[in-house]
């Protein structure tokens, strides 16, 4: 497959994710919009791992050539996995506060 | 067209539709569950690549846990209603158009990119991902970053603990 295919696939999924956090009020939609983000560039690395242009510059028949991006995706998720639970914290804390998740209640900082 | 091209454009359709459809729905329990497709999708994908470990990885740690956590907050929260306070229709405008400027920026330019022309992602092919090779290469190179890590999700217990505490 070429690898332009799958970096209008990665560049279109994190489109919708920048749409959708500017146009979403619901901070847990927003939320989710993020990890949406997160998962095209990783879909995006994991593709450039494959690429032989890699395997030809880093020594050929080298077996681990490409492992280091699948390992840096598997770190992205692991953080991923512990922003999420602090993130989902600080939305719950916040509906405690205000019991709406809209963050348009946000801006109190303003004035 | 052989078979891996079709599941490429198959998974990859799925894959847009359901991130637009995550985008559109009113309520948030079907926004989650769309998001759960599109997970699925882009594990089929890291399947195409051959790169298992990642695919499996994917489902158990974003579909599995990360969309529970996200479900069960919303269900918390009672917020499965399809009451959500819109934004006015021209800022909507605004993000699309912004959205849309961003996308054709980025696939033009790699378009453009000469050294990305002819070059392809194998597919099907190399035995990279598969979880014996990442291994290897996770407990020999990258260990420090591996254990730097289990303190990271310490810390990230302990912050959700301590914000989530009613107090």
């Amino acid at each position: 497959m070429p690898i332009q295919y799958y970096i209008a696939l990665a560049s279109a999924l994190f489109c919708i994710g920048v749409v959708g956090v500017l146009t979403r009020r619901n901070a847990i939609i927003i939320f989710m919009c993020i990890e949406l983000m997160l998962n095209a560039v990783n879909l995006l690395l994991v593709a450039f791992s494959k690429m032989p242009f890699n395997i030809a510059e880093t020594g050929a028949s080298n077996a681990s050539a490409g492992a280091d991006a699948q390992l840096f995706v598997f770190f992205i998720m692991v953080v991923a996995a512990a922003e999420v639970s602090v993130g989902l914290a600080i939305i719950v804390m916040m509906y405690r506060n205000v019991h709406s998740v809209d963050i348009n209640f946000l801006n109190r900082l303003k004035n | 067209m052989t078979a891996s091209e079709i599941i490429f454009w198959f998974l990859s359709v799925l894959a847009l539709f359901s991130a637009i459809m995550v985008l559109i729905s009113r309520n948030p329990v079907h926004s989650v569950l769309w998001l759960i497709v599109v997970f699925f999708a882009i594990s089929g994908h890291y399947i195409l690549l051959n790169a298992q470990f990642l695919a499996i990885v994917n489902l158990i740690v974003y579909a599995g846990a990360i969309m529970v956590l996200f479900l069960f907050v919303i269900m918390l929260m009672n917020l499965n209603t399809e009451t959500e306070p819109q934004r006015n229709t021209w800022l909507k405008v605004i993000g699309v158009i912004s959205g849309g400027l961003l996308l054709t920026v980025m696939v033009s330019a790699a378009r453009s990119a000469g050294e990305l022309s002819n070059k392809t992602a194998l597919i099907g092919a190399g035995d990279i991902g598969l979880i014996q090779n990442l291994g290897k290469v996770l407990f020999n190179q990258y260990v420090v970053p591996f254990e730097i890590t289990s303190v990271l999700f310490l810390s990230a217990m302990v912050g959700a603990v301590v914000i989530g505490k009613k107090d």
